[in-house]
């Protein structure tokens, strides 16, 4: 089996995409400021290239792909909870509470590799590709957990910083998309290859996509109001 | 059974971001004030524009040579008015309260192309003001 013309489009897409935040944070002087979110793209183009050079070496199917693939994925969401993590400091900075957030950090990194080391302990006798779905299923879903808890936080707090309440709702679809994927992808085992493979390429897109229009177009000064945003203030 | 419960949180979660994630775009343009050129170009009174004039101030905007860099800022509004016209058929009877801010959403949607609109007859204005002085 072979990359097709749309794998190789969101390849190249993904890998251009990343380099271009980490450019555009440079370029704004603000690469430091941004560090887990720039470390996190840096190592997501390493990733892209890795695969792509195994996929060429050994083929789409084979076991050092698929290992390479699957362990990059998860290694890559647990570093996304220290972006988290970086944007809950941002968020609380002004309390100085980044002591209690550094803790926070350590805790969930901490129950993270626990809740891992048991489900690969438990599953090590059939490390299928059912495994590695459950596996992502749920480091996702505790992305999406995270953020959520960040965003009611941004509404609590009345952060109006329009770059930040952008960066957080784009992690947010970000985590939530592929959670639901995953899920789906374990409930129906058959939608995998006609419909759900389809719509895991959008899904990485769409976070560098949406961090990429981010950096560009809304500055550093740019306020909002966050509670406008929700879907009780549109209600009402 | 966990999958399931993951997967209704995950794609509730999907909509609450995705939609704010929409309306921090579409609100951003709120903060701009029309230019009284572009109003009576269009024939708005007032400040709020009917969503039901989001085609065709999409096609005035397309019209204007100078485009400027907001293609994909379109492209993403003129995709979540789709989303909006979607919901308005699934809610219509069901929800009669969500018409309401529906109708908020596709104005707002409306306003943020009438200022994109504006932009662009500034700019290609300054362009046609520069050609002449070279002239």
């Amino acid at each position: 089996m072979t990359l097709s013309p749309y794998d190789y489009c969101f390849w190249l897409l993904g890998f251009l995409l990343d380099v271009y935040v980490v450019v555009c944070t440079i370029a704004r002087k603000s690469f430091l400021r941004y560090l887990p979110l720039n470390l996190y793209m840096l190592g997501t183009a390493a990733s892209e290239s890795v695969g792509y050079l195994l996929t060429h070496k050994y083929g789409l199917n084979s076991t050092q792909y698929m290992y390479f693939y699957y362990y990059s994925e998860s290694l890559l969401c647990v570093f996304l909870y220290f972006v988290i993590m970086g944007f809950y400091k941002e968020v609380f900075e002004e309390m100085n509470v980044s002591k209690y957030v550094r803790t926070a950090t350590l805790l969930v990194l901490a129950c993270t590799m626990l809740f891992s080391y048991v489900i690969v302990r438990h599953n090590q006798a059939h490390l299928t590709s059912r495994f590695v779905v459950a596996l992502g299923q749920n480091l996702y879903f505790v992305g999406v957990a995270l953020t959520y808890l960040l965003w009611v936080a941004l509404l609590k707090l009345r952060e109006t910083r329009a770059r930040l309440v952008q960066l957080v709702l784009a992690l947010g679809v970000y985590f939530s998309a592929l959670a639901a994927i995953y899920a789906l992808r374990n409930l129906f085992p058959s939608l995998e290859t006609p419909v759900l493979k389809f719509l895991i390429p959008w899904a990485g897109a769409w976070l560098p996509l949406a961090w990429a229009y981010t950096f560009t177009k809304v500055s550093e000064d740019a306020r909002l109001a966050p509670s406008r945003l929700t879907l009780g203030a549109a209600a009402r | 059974m966990i999958a399931a419960l993951i997967c209704v949180i995950s794609f509730c979660a999907l909509l609450q971001f995705g939609f704010s994630s929409s309306r921090s775009v579409v609100a951003a343009s709120r903060e701009t004030a029309l230019s009284d050129q572009v109003r009576r170009a269009i024939g708005i009174v007032g400040k709020q524009i009917d969503g039901g004039e989001f085609a065709r101030l999409l096609q005035l905007a397309g019209l204007c040579p100078v485009q400027g860099a907001d293609r994909l800022e379109i492209s993403m509004v003129r995709a979540y008015h789709g989303l909006l016209r979607c919901l308005e058929i699934a809610a219509r009877g069901v929800v009669p309260r969500a018409a309401e801010w529906i109708e908020e959403e596709r104005q707002n949607c409306a306003y943020f192309v009438a200022v994109a609109l504006d932009r662009r007859i500034a700019n290609s204005r300054g362009l046609l003001a520069a050609q002449m002085a070279g002239i």
